[in-house]
């Protein structure tokens, strides 16, 4: 592994080494461009990861604090936690389910789709789906995704048996065991899944893609990688030119130290990449970096999510199993007639008994709650994941009342959610009954709005620069050498879970980035 | 359960200020594999008092009527240990169990969940309630009592442990599955 000068002007850093950040360091360094890559946590391994619940969620989530407003139901049901993402090497590629669906065509041009919805933000995308198809081919070739340019689908678990007959019985044609960058047999000098259902504690036999074992090690090799770990961006620079020119971090000594740089990309998962250009302020640009329209934050995008439990009378042993090997398609489709704009994905989903009582069952308690608990041999999970309908107020700003362990503003996240997503939620949740009925479940339980594990948009690409903060590469439209690598950038989040298209995004990022290298642009 | 406690047992006896004490149900999978059945949790920022009251917070808040009382100390027990370390916990969990006052550890389960709706929304209530759900569903004996089989890589994961075994159901089409990746050893 390399080691850069401090001092060295000449190196790209990346901030964050999940599926943007981490993709995006191998693709410059096997292109001989030098990196250093910073990344908050620690480097963990499949040995190191812990198989017990509760120890796995604190050793590769982020804990530092956040806080949140406006009136999503989140604020209730999960004060402390607005946003599940993770603080480690490999970001929540670490954590991740290893589901890859694709967007949607129309899901590129909703503006143009779904029309003027009143107290929305809708926006088309500044690139073609056939341009970003390419890259989802390269993407789901590097990540070996099931079902996809030959490869076999994961085998059908007992959980999968019970949500598949339900959905073909209520009429749903699209159903599988999803497109998951899961290996069903050896491949990219990874192993097969074993079906543990430890998918979220980080796999231990590595079957499932993560820039923790793949991308980053291969970056390593190459020489050009200079990764420090538990090193906290803290500031981005900039010259009087107004190019970004070097990184302030806090080192894992608690050590502040400055990094030169001849281009900086950001890729800290949404809420926190906004915060850094947020904190980034300076005299000359006193809201932020790359926030001259008021851009940076703003149309914070989720997905209209939440857990559905159906508890039958036999045992299903949803445990046992690959977490979210399951999807319905069907309801991916714009149909307005349903009562709302935009598609919703059914995804299976399981919980560890020590997650489910506070994630999947949150603010219960007493005998109702302790009967459905009673029944954790004989229950299935639905996951629903639908397009969360953008909007300028909900945001990510600086809370300046509650400081990290920097000393620095933490983020604060506020959502008044769309009442588009009321009205999918609801029917996700009507649907999600029907199908563990038809099965024969004797009860059906849901939760609301569940924290966002899949943050977005709030530095979104766009062609004219006052509706967002960069172009379709990622480049700020403020600052020529200063990149946006992760869910930020997306126009809008679609119905499709992020990891995908972020790495996509970071492949073809990384091309434009040599040539505007090579071209001395920056 | 305090054959982990890494301390000298006299010398850690010395900051104790209560303990929790019980017997494992006869006919408890437990029994089998716990060293003997009576057990005993050490406190040391609850009294005896609190501490039972505090169990039968848990209870009222997790009712498992299979689930051994031994499960619920745990929860005590962690919570307690908080306590020694922050000193605004330790006074929540004093006034609040003052609050729920001397009678509720002995009360009918109608009469504590009364009370306990009524400080509902209070910092304490809502300490105990996460404490509880985060506490309860994580130790062995509720993996046992709810049949959670856990942590399964050290086995060679579920795949030929029970992955595929339900038999209630139609099975999968291979079109909208996938094979086996190995055939069974």
């Amino acid at each position: 592994m390399a080691k850069f000068d401090l001092n060295d002007d000449g190196v790209v850093v990346i901030i964050g080494s999940g599926a943007g950040g981490g993709t995006l360091a191998h693709e410059l360094t096997r292109r001989g461009i030098k990196v250093v890559l910073l990344e908050a946590g620690k480097r963990e391994s499949l040995a190191s990861f812990s198989q017990y619940p509760p120890e796995a969620f604190a050793q590769l989530t982020w804990l530092d604090p956040r806080t949140h407003s406006g009136t999503w139901t989140v604020r209730e049901d999960y004060p402390t936690l607005p946003s599940w993402t993770a603080k480690t090497v490999g970001g929540t590629t670490v954590h991740w389910t290893g589901a890859t669906p694709r967007i949607q065509t129309w899901e590129m041009k909703t503006r143009t789709t779904y029309g003027d919805m009143k107290g929305a933000s809708l926006l088309d995308w500044p690139i073609e789906y056939d341009e970003l198809k390419r890259y989802w081919e390269l993407a789901e070739r590097r990540m070996v995704v099931t079902r996809r340019h030959g490869n076999p689908g994961l085998p059908a678990s007992n959980h999968f048996k019970v949500f598949y007959n339900g959905a073909k019985k209520i009429g749903y044609k699209r159903v599988h065991t999803n497109y998951m960058a899961i290996n069903t047999r050896p491949a990219d000098g990874r192993a097969f899944c074993i079906q543990q259902g430890f998918c979220v504690q980080g796999c231990k036999t590595g079957a499932k893609w993560s820039t923790l074992y793949t991308e980053i090690p291969r970056a390593e090799a190459t020489g050009n990688l200079d990764l420090r770990t538990q090193s906290m961006a803290t500031r981005i620079e900039h010259g009087a030119d107004g190019r970004v020119n070097a990184v302030v971090y806090r080192d894992s000594n608690g050590r502040e130290q400055r990094q030169k740089a001849r281009i900086v990309c950001v890729a800290c998962n949404s809420v926190e990449t906004a915060r850094l250009l947020l904190l980034s302020e300076s005299g000359k640009f006193p809201k932020g970096l790359a926030n001259s329209h008021d851009q940076v934050g703003r149309n914070y995008c989720f997905h209209v999510g939440g857990f559905v439990w159906g508890i039958f009378d036999k045992p299903i042993h949803a445990w046992r199993g690959t977490t979210l090997a399951g999807i319905v398609e069907d309801e991916t489709r714009h149909d307005p007639k349903r009562g709302f704009a935009g598609g919703y994905h059914l995804e299976l989903a399981a919980l560890d008994l020590p997650s489910l009582p506070l994630a999947g069952l949150p603010y219960n308690w007493g005998r109702d709650f302790a009967s459905i608990m009673e029944n954790y041999r004989n229950m299935a999970g639905i996951f629903i994941n639908g397009e969360d309908i953008p909007r300028a107020t909900n945001r990510i700003t600086l809370d300046r009342d509650v400081k990290d362990s920097c000393g620095l503003p933490v983020a604060h996240i506020h959502v008044d959610e769309h009442e588009n997503n009321g009205a999918m939620r609801a029917h996700a949740q009507q649907q999600s009954k029907a199908l563990f009925e038809a099965v024969g479940a004797k009860r059906v339980v849901h939760t609301r709005q569940t924290p966002a594990t899949h943050n977005m948009c709030t530095a979104r690409m766009s062609k004219d620069p006052r509706d967002g903060v960069t172009n379709a590469h990622g480049q700020t439209h403020d600052i020529a050498n200063l990149f946006i690598s992760d869910g930020s950038v997306m126009t809008t989040p679609s119905s499709a879970n992020p990891t995908l298209t972020i790495v996509a995004l970071a492949l073809r990022q990384a091309g434009y980035i040599e040539r505007q290298m090579s071209a001395r642009n920056i | 359960m305090d054959t982990h406690v890494p301390v000298d047992r006299r010398e850690f006896l010395k900051g104790t200020t209560g303990v929790l004490t019980g017997i494992l149900a006869a006919g408890s999978p437990l029994a089998l594999i716990a060293p003997s059945r009576v057990w005993a949790a050490d406190l040391r920022a609850l009294t005896s008092a609190e501490g039972a009251t505090l169990m039968a917070v848990t209870r009222t808040i997790a009712p498992h009527d299979g689930l051994e009382d031994a499960a619920y100390a745990i929860v005590v027990q962690s919570t307690d240990a908080d306590a020694v370390k922050d000193e605004s916990l330790r006074k929540l969990l004093k006034e609040g169990v003052a609050t729920l006052g001397p009678a509720f550890a002995t009360a009918p389960e109608s009469g504590r969940v009364a009370a306990l709706r009524k400080i509902e929304q209070t910092p304490f209530f809502q300490t105990m309630r996460v404490k509880t759900l985060g506490t309860l569903y994580g130790t062995e004996m509720a993996y046992r009592y709810f049949g959670y089989e856990g942590e399964a890589f050290s086995k060679g994961g579920y795949l030929f442990r029970g992955f595929n075994d339900l038999r209630w159901l139609p099975e999968v089409p291979l079109a909208d599955s996938g094979p086996m990746p190995v055939s069974a050893p």
